[in-house]
């Protein structure tokens, strides 16, 4: 009786895997076929912005008070549909600021100069060149682009862990503890919000660059600002890091960002 | 063998009854969690793991300590621990399952968690903690039902059983490995940035495991005929000793390392769990509670007479058991989280959803628990009756 | 074996359960939609693919889109006609399929299926969202 009873569960088992596995497999091949579609083909817009490593350059000496910077965060803000929360638990911010011990933790002073010590500092995801919250990533949702070195976040793959936010030593990163929409004031339609779930972070403008234009935040500096590619010589950043000294949020780790502040 | 977990007497029906209600609301609450967000639990943009994760790096290292019994049973041949080991697996079960659980409900988007299948990514830990726990869960299953079945029909175990079971000794120590290399490997978070964090991960769990699995065994002796006996008890006991003087003795070393060396980053978290720092103290009384557990469950232990009392070991065990799961389940991930990065202080008070919801979990494991002893108790009275 | 009853007694009600949804939907098959064109569609004359392999393929092509977007930042999509779009649901798709309700939804809702894509791309036609 048991072993009958085995066998015949057994010969059950193996048909009903049989029935099933035929349609799976004429799906699977199914979407093999067409998810790799010879029909049309991708590439990147005539008048996108091109480097090999974009980074930024923060002329702080530019700046005097809160009221400079607000502008910049809003305009971020704004473009990015990034909602303004109520519950200070559940903050978003790509771009915000912080003093002077806060943005640079381990290089205060005592006695400091004065103007830096009420001045705020804009601070936002340093792309760094060795990003630790990549590294951390399970699911390649956040992941640092080969043609340009900006770090970048896929919400459609992310899994909302939240192993990013643990390994990011910039507090760059910020959660959607809730749906979002309802505490966006002003939709932009060229850029999509988020839904509840999923991390979120400054993207360096990516979705503007690629048509051409320079970041948001850059372009309503007033030159405070600069963006250009790391890698050229002959480029914008190049030229204020060779004049200027400047300093790079927590160095210390290893974490090469690719923001500079000029103090 | 399914059938011996249905059969039981009111008070084991009664168990899991209550259990399984426990389940209920705990998944209530989950589904409120799972419209809303996780904007329901204290979480938030400083301390992004809360009171889940720290459940799940607790049960983690329950998980692990079966290995505590597996080890001297199939290595050194270690008789007393015969009739014990099969609970030690089971509860290696129900812990995982708690931890898989934990890990799931803390996921923002978990209908998505099979991109990590999908998208397999061999530099994140999460995915080889995602390879060993599952492994861990699927080694004690097999390895747990074909020893009892073996049992029940008065055969050996068959061989590939045994090789499992000598994989699985080293995989015991991976689980908690791979789950202390989740926070310890992060920049800029000094609190876990220690070589020591999987040694003492391994050392808390070694004492807390075997403390519930004697506790388990003094509660099954006054609820059911099953007497698991005075000799591996003791044993027990005794691993529990040496564990948790090692955890502690490791937990010193970390005070020396911060306070000696003085560097902000490090001294910073541990000033904040034991006196507060800007103001902020909740978590100060309860590490002081934890290290008061601890280090009087150590006085108890390490005398003989004391020791072989079994209502004094049973409150050891329970201050052991108490003061690892404060340690671990509140302070250890919390504290890590604050200050932030930026030195800010912004602290984590998990809510009364997220608490109901990480009860609920507690039961499910418990709810396993229960139907897996009830299996093993069965088979070992059947045997003995035959 | 006494338990016979109880072992009808089950497959009748395990049956009961299975074949309820047949049962209670029996004769209220609704008809399929039919493919809704917008005057801007219509005046397009063709899509982003053939018609044949947009209407069976349009959420591999999606899928395509996405990643190739997000992921690798080629943004122009060069169609087998050799036109240009800009691979985007709210700008391409919605441009010339402007009723998300009548286009989209119609069949989806037909087809059981509910793709989350608008819980995070905008449709320009229901934008109150911040009105709270």
């Amino acid at each position: 009786m048991e072993r009958s009873r085995r066998s015949f569960l057994k010969i059950a088992g193996l048909t009903a895997l049989g029935v099933c596995a035929k349609p799976v497999a004429d799906v699977w091949a199914a979407s093999a076929e067409h998810g790799a579609s010879p029909q049309g083909r991708f590439v990147v817009g005539d008048k996108a912005l091109t480097a090999k490593h974009w980074a930024m350059v923060i002329d702080t000496r530019q700046f005097e008070s809160a009221e400079d910077l607000e502008p910049i965060i809003e305009v971020c803000h704004k473009v990015h549909n990034v909602p303004n929360l109520t519950v200070e638990r559940h903050e978003i911010k790509w771009i915000w600021e912080e003093e002077f011990e806060h943005a640079f933790p381990m290089k205060e002073n005592r006695y400091l100069n004065e103007r830096v010590k009420d001045l705020p500092f804009l601070v936002l995801c340093n792309h760094c060149e060795n990003p630790p919250c990549v590294r951390a990533c399970p699911t390649k949702a956040t992941f640092k682009r080969a043609s340009d070195g900006v770090v970048l976040m896929d919400f459609h793959r992310c899994i909302g862990c939240r192993f990013c936010m643990a390994a990011c030593p910039y507090g760059a990163r910020s959660f959607n503890f809730r749906d979002p929409r309802p505490f966006i004031a002003e939709v932009t339609t060229e850029f999509p919000t988020r839904m509840k779930g999923v991390v979120e972070k400054c993207n360096f403008c990516a979705e503007r660059l690629a048509v051409g234009k320079m970041p948001a935040c850059v372009e309503v500096s007033n030159g405070a600002l600069a963006f250009g590619d790391l890698d050229d010589p002959a480029s914008d950043v190049r030229q204020l890091l060779k004049e200027n000294f400047t300093i790079r949020r927590k160095q210390s780790l290893g974490t090469e960002p690719s923001v500079y502040y000029i103090v | 063998m399914l059938e011996l977990a249905l059969k039981g007497d009111k008070k084991y029906y009664g168990l899991v009854t209550i259990l399984a209600a426990i389940v209920g609301v705990g998944t209530g609450f989950y589904l409120w969690q799972l419209q809303f967000g996780l904007g329901i639990t204290g979480m938030s943009r400083d301390v992004t793991w809360g009171f889940y994760i720290a459940q799940f790096t607790f049960l983690v290292g329950v998980a692990a300590s079966a290995v505590m019994l597996v080890l001297p049973y199939y290595l050194h041949d270690y008789k007393a621990f015969g009739k014990i080991t099969i609970l030690g697996e089971f509860l290696a079960v129900s812990s995982v399952t708690m931890c898989i659980l934990f890990i799931f409900v803390d996921l923002g988007q978990p209908m998505r968690v099979l991109n990590v299948i999908l998208y397999p990514t061999p530099n994140s830990m999460l995915f080889w903690d995602m390879i060993v726990l599952n492994g861990y869960l699927f080694l004690n299953i097999v390895i747990g039902w074909k020893v009892l079945e073996a049992e029940r029909y008065g055969v050996p175990p068959p061989k590939w059983a045994k090789l499992l079971i000598y994989i699985s000794i080293p995989w015991a120590v991976s689980i908690h490995t791979v789950t202390a290399f989740l926070y310890c490997g992060l920049p800029g978070r000094g609190f876990w940035l220690t070589a020591i964090l999987a040694p003492r991960f391994l050392s808390s769990a070694f004492a807390a495991g075997p403390s519930l699995l004697i506790l388990l065994c003094l509660l099954l002796r006054k609820v059911t005929n099953f007497d698991a006996g005075t000799k591996p008890i003791q044993t027990l006991s005794k691993i529990v000793t040496y564990a948790i003087i090692i955890n502690v003795f490791f937990f010193l070393c970390e005070v020396f390392v911060a306070a000696y060396s003085q560097i902000p980053e490090h001294t910073a978290h541990l000033t904040y769990l034991f006196f507060g720092l800007h103001g902020h103290g909740a978590l100060v009384p309860w590490m002081w509670t934890s290290m008061g557990l601890m280090l009087t469950a150590i006085l108890l232990l390490l005398i003989p007479a004391a020791r072989q009392n079994e209502t004094i070991l049973a409150v050891a065990c329970l201050f052991v058991f108490a003061g690892t799961w404060i340690d671990k389940g509140m302070g250890m991930i919390a504290g890590g989280f604050v200050p932030n990065p930026m030195h800010h202080v912004n602290e984590y008070i998990p809510t009364l959803p997220e608490v109901l919801i990480s009860i609920g979990v507690w039961a499910a494991g418990f709810l396993v628990l229960t139907l897996l002893f009830k299996i093993a108790i069965g088979v070992k009275q059947e045997a003995a009756g035959a | 074996m006494n338990d016979k009853k109880w072992i009808v007694l089950g497959l009748v009600v395990f049956f009961a359960i299975v074949l309820f949804p047949v049962w209670y939907n029996r004769g209220k098959a609704a008809p399929a939609p039919e493919v809704w064109l917008s005057d801007t569609a219509k005046a397009a004359e063709t899509c982003v693919k053939p018609l044949e392999d947009i209407r069976r393929n349009h959420m591999h092509l999606l899928d395509q889109w996405r990643d190739t977007v997000s992921r690798e930042g080629k943004r122009v999509f060069v169609a087998w006609n050799d036109k240009e779009y800009y691979p985007g649901l709210t700008t391409t798709c919605l441009g010339c399929h402007e009723d998300k309700a009548k286009f989209c939804d119609r069949c989806h809702n037909y087809a059981s299926v509910s793709p989350y894509c608008w819980d995070c791309h905008i449709n320009p036609k229901e934008m109150n969202y911040g009105k709270k």
